[in-house]
């Protein structure tokens, strides 16, 4: 037998007490949606889920109805160190059912569990954590003294980190004395209802929480509603454009985080082997499903053979299949519909004449699955170059100059992340002063802390997510608007320490 | 063993274009990429998450019992401690006879004919399902003696019957920047390692990574005892902290894989010191595989130096036969 073919193991399901219905969670309780319900299936096997309830426009009413009067009534009105209490509460129910949320994440989602269980649920209690610790600091924010919340926020989330984007999402939006309505991507809502019961289990008074399941048109309904007064958005940039025109000519406050295309650079003298570990766990983390993904890798000419070759050694040893199993290192693709989009955008770089290679891998019969993919000899001007595949598709350019490598890597309507990887400390920090990306990564690749502040440059988006910014765009700016504006959101550059 | 015989000092030549010595050895050591150690420690870690359950773990554990190098290395060895080493090698576990040997005894020089006397007819190669003598050279641990102490050291274990010698590298000239005179002084002891019939004992370079502290400094002295003629290169002695860890080893296996690329040839890699838990050592076979290869999991290739991992993989083996965990006293003490 072959020691590599580990034998199969597969985290239990039996954690998992999933009821087969689901409704909307308003005003503290789950009621039916007057929709017609959907269903939620595992895109790793096509299995049934869990039936979700289906909010129409009176759904919609009642949730921001409701978050109105949690605002108005309570949440608005509570000291911040009592809904510090309430955060920090809800951190550790997370942590203690940190095991069934990775299940149910995995299972619905199609992510690895060895992602949903040492990525996801840990960064969720994080963020709760961290922020938690500003409730009752907001004097500190940079916005003078005793800022005011916002009021009710609509925040729509997608379907690749459903869970951790809940918690970017609702941690800051509490701690800074909002309510919510959140609507979670039709696709992934199971991990959302199940956060329900924890703000149930936490008590959080009624309403502080609503969240409502839905298609596009409920989201719509949701941003568009008349009595909401901030707007969260993480998801495409062609949505984002589209809340961007609805929500325009109001007084709703606006952030958006959307799509991506990032340059990983990895320059001649980088630490090759740990380059090879950033370059996979840039573009195939999640199956690629990733916003801030790593899915254009610059590589430098002299050494593009070489860390080609490597690439594809490694690549050879990535296992694809069971998301539960936890030797899994790429899940499903989250849709039938995603998978499409992505043979799609291959087909197409093959036929504009990029060199296609794919990671030998048995896939599974049932279930949406697309093995780790490389292309080489990309242009600038292809459209796998161009466009965000969100998926496990990497593009592979050169560069000859560090000059060069930065123009290329401008050269995109995105601007969310940038890679570096070089030996050289100084250019890591002459290269990142260049890069119009909001995170730029150092010798490391897709990592996350609730302390680093997220977001993007042209059209990945405005606003940021994480640490002081991301509370910020929660709370009303003191009048006069120009004395005490905000500090500019500044990029974050993570140095992954060489010994 | 079975590897091809690999000469002293034909390696570097080749390599380098030019004689081994300080400058040469220093523009190739110091060209070759650095290591993050951030990033290094991550896959590392990664690697550890990997569960291998069931039949993976049974054949695993069979397979790790199978690449020890079971060692003893006190002041205190008597005759009769080594001969109790040797009667544990050969029958890991009197309760099953189905149970693996161990591929080496590892003891001081002036202990190889005991092992040797002990072991009689189960004396030999590994890859025949035998037991090896390994016997630590060149004024173990600390290298600290002369040139010709250290060769003579050597000589000796080899003549009265070593098939291994375990060599430790001159830390004190590789952190000064003399790396030729590591390079001959491993060259040096390789040829120690000829026998009357042309024949070679295998030669295991340990690097002692504890001290040399910093991913660049053991990938550097990996290559450099690679590059002497080496047959395996070893992390640790066991004497300094820390010894083997994942990360480190990890380190020395992606060199291992760089040198076989370039030239063809197996390096075999041995972890020693500190790996005591079954489950520790699994990490290590997954990182082995994962790396360089299933290939590399042979006693030729690959070692735990180790002593009381033994009886934890034997307690791990007896749970998975029966069923229930035994304790202590169920398994043998040497």
């Amino acid at each position: 037998m072959s020691f590599l073919e580990y034998a199969p193991a597969p985290e239990s399901q039996a954690i998992l007490n999933l009821r087969s219905e689901y409704g909307l969670f308003i005003d503290g309780e789950f009621r039916e949606g007057h929709g017609t319900p959907f269903a939620s299936i595992s895109p790793a096997t096509e299995k049934h889920v869990a039936t979700i309830a289906h909010a129409d426009a009176s759904d919609v009413d009642a949730a921001v109805a409701a978050a109105r009067r949690a605002y108005d009534r309570t949440w608005s009105r509570m000291s911040g160190a009592n809904r510090g209490k309430y955060l920090f509460r809800i951190a550790r129910l997370v942590q203690e059912r940190s095991r069934e949320l990775a299940v149910a994440e995995s299972l619905d989602n199609g992510k690895p569990i060895k992602e949903s269980r040492d990525v996801d649920v840990p960064l969720v209690a994080a963020w709760f954590f961290y922020y938690a610790g500003w409730a009752d600091k907001l004097d500190h924010v940079g916005l003078g003294a005793a800022p005011a919340p916002l009021g009710v926020a609509a925040q729509v989330i997608p379907w690749n980190f459903p869970l951790l984007m809940l918690a970017w999402k609702i941690a800051p939006a509490l701690a800074a004395g909002n309510t919510v309505v959140l609507k979670p991507a039709e696709t992934t809502s199971l991990t959302a209802l199940l956060f329900a019961e924890i703000v149930q289990q936490a008590d959080l008074p009624p309403g502080v929480v609503n969240i409502i399941t839905g298609a596009g048109e409920t989201g719509a309904a949701l941003v568009g509603h008349g009595d909401v007064d901030k707007v969260a958005f993480t998801g495409s940039t062609s949505v984002g454009r589209a809340i961007a025109k609805q929500v325009a000519g109001t007084s709703k406050k606006l952030t958006l985080e959307l799509g991506g295309k990032a340059a990983n650079i990895v320059f001649d003298d980088a630490p090759i082997d740990q380059a090879i570990e950033g370059i996979v766990n840039g573009i195939f983390f999640n199956q690629g499903h990733v916003c801030c993904a790593g899915s254009r890798l610059l590589v430098q000419e002299s050494i593009h053979d070489e860390v080609i070759d490597r690439l594809k050694t490694r690549l050879s040893t990535l296992r694809l299949g069971d998301p539960l199993d936890k030797n899994t290192d790429i899940g499903a693709i989250n849709s039938a519909e995603q998978l499409e989009r992505i043979r799609e955008l291959s087909d197409v770089g093959e036929a504009e004449g990029a060199e296609r290679w794919t990671a030998a891998c048995t896939i599974p019969e049932n279930g949406f699955w697309y093995a780790p993919t490389i292309f080489t000899n990309v242009s600038t001007s292809h459209r796998i170059a161009r466009e965000e595949i969100f998926g496990p598709v990497l593009s592979v350019l050169t560069f000859r100059t560090p000059a060069e490598a930065i123009a290329k890597a401008n050269n995109t309507p995105y601007g969310l992340s940038a890679g570096i990887w070089t030996d050289k400390g100084s250019r890591i920090l002459a290269v990142a002063d260049k890069l119009r990306a909001g995170v730029v990564w150092a010798n490391t690749f897709n990592r996350f802390d609730p302390s680093s502040p997220f977001g993007g440059y042209k059209e990945s988006g405005y606003g940021r997510e994480g640490g002081r910014h991301g509370i910020a765009a929660y709370l009303k700016t003191a009048a006069p608007a120009a004395a005490v504006a905000p500090a500019p959101a500044r990029k974050t550059v993570s140095k992954g320490a060489t010994k | 063993m079975t590897s091809t015989q690999i000469v002293p000092g034909e390696r570097a030549v080749a390599l380098l274009g030019g004689e081994a010595n300080d400058a040469n050895l220093r523009r190739y050591l110091h060209g070759i990429p650095g290591v993050d150690a951030v990033g290094l420690e991550q896959r590392a870690a990664g690697l550890g998450t990997r569960s291998i359950k069931t039949t993976s773990k049974a054949w695993a554990l069979d397979r790790i019992i199978g690449l020890v190098d079971l060692t003893t290395l006190e002041g205190a060895d008597t005759p009769g401690k080594v001969r109790s080493l040797v009667a544990k090698a050969v029958t890991p576990d009197p309760a099953d006879p189905s149970c693996p040997r161990v591929a080496a005894v590892c003891v001081y020089g002036d202990m190889v004919p005991h092992a040797v006397q002990a072991l009689g007819s189960a004396h030999g190669d590994p890859d025949q399902g035998k037991i090896a003598v390994a016997a630590v050279a060149t004024a173990f641990p600390s290298g600290r003696s002369s040139r010709s102490i250290k060769l003579e050291d050597t000589a000796d274990a080899v003549a009265a019957g070593a098939d291994e010698i375990d060599m430790v590298i001159d830390r004190g000239a590789f952190l000064a920047g003399r790396f030729g005179q590591v390079y001959d002084e491993i060259v040096a002891v390789k040829e120690a390692c000829r026998r009357p019939d042309g024949t070679y004992a295998h030669l295991k370079v340990i690097l002692e990574t504890g001290e040399l502290n910093t991913y660049d400094n053991v990938r550097r002295a990996s290559w450099l005892g690679i590059l002497a003629g080496g047959d395996f290169i070893k992390t640790s002695t066991g004497k300094v902290a820390p010894a083997a860890t994942l990360p480190v080893t990890l380190l020395m296996l992606e060199v291992v894989r760089d040198w076989h690329r370039l030239s063809g040839e197996k390096v075999g890699v041995k972890p020693a010191g500190g790996i005591r838990a079954s489950k520790d050592a699994i990490k290590y076979l997954v990182t082995v595989a994962e790396t360089v290869g299933e290939e590399w999991l042979t006693p030729h290739l690959f070692r735990f130096g180790a002593s009381s991992l033994l009886n934890d993989v034997l307690l791990q083996r007896q749970k998975m036969t029966t069923g229930h965990y035994s304790g202590p006293d169920y398994v043998t003490i040497d």
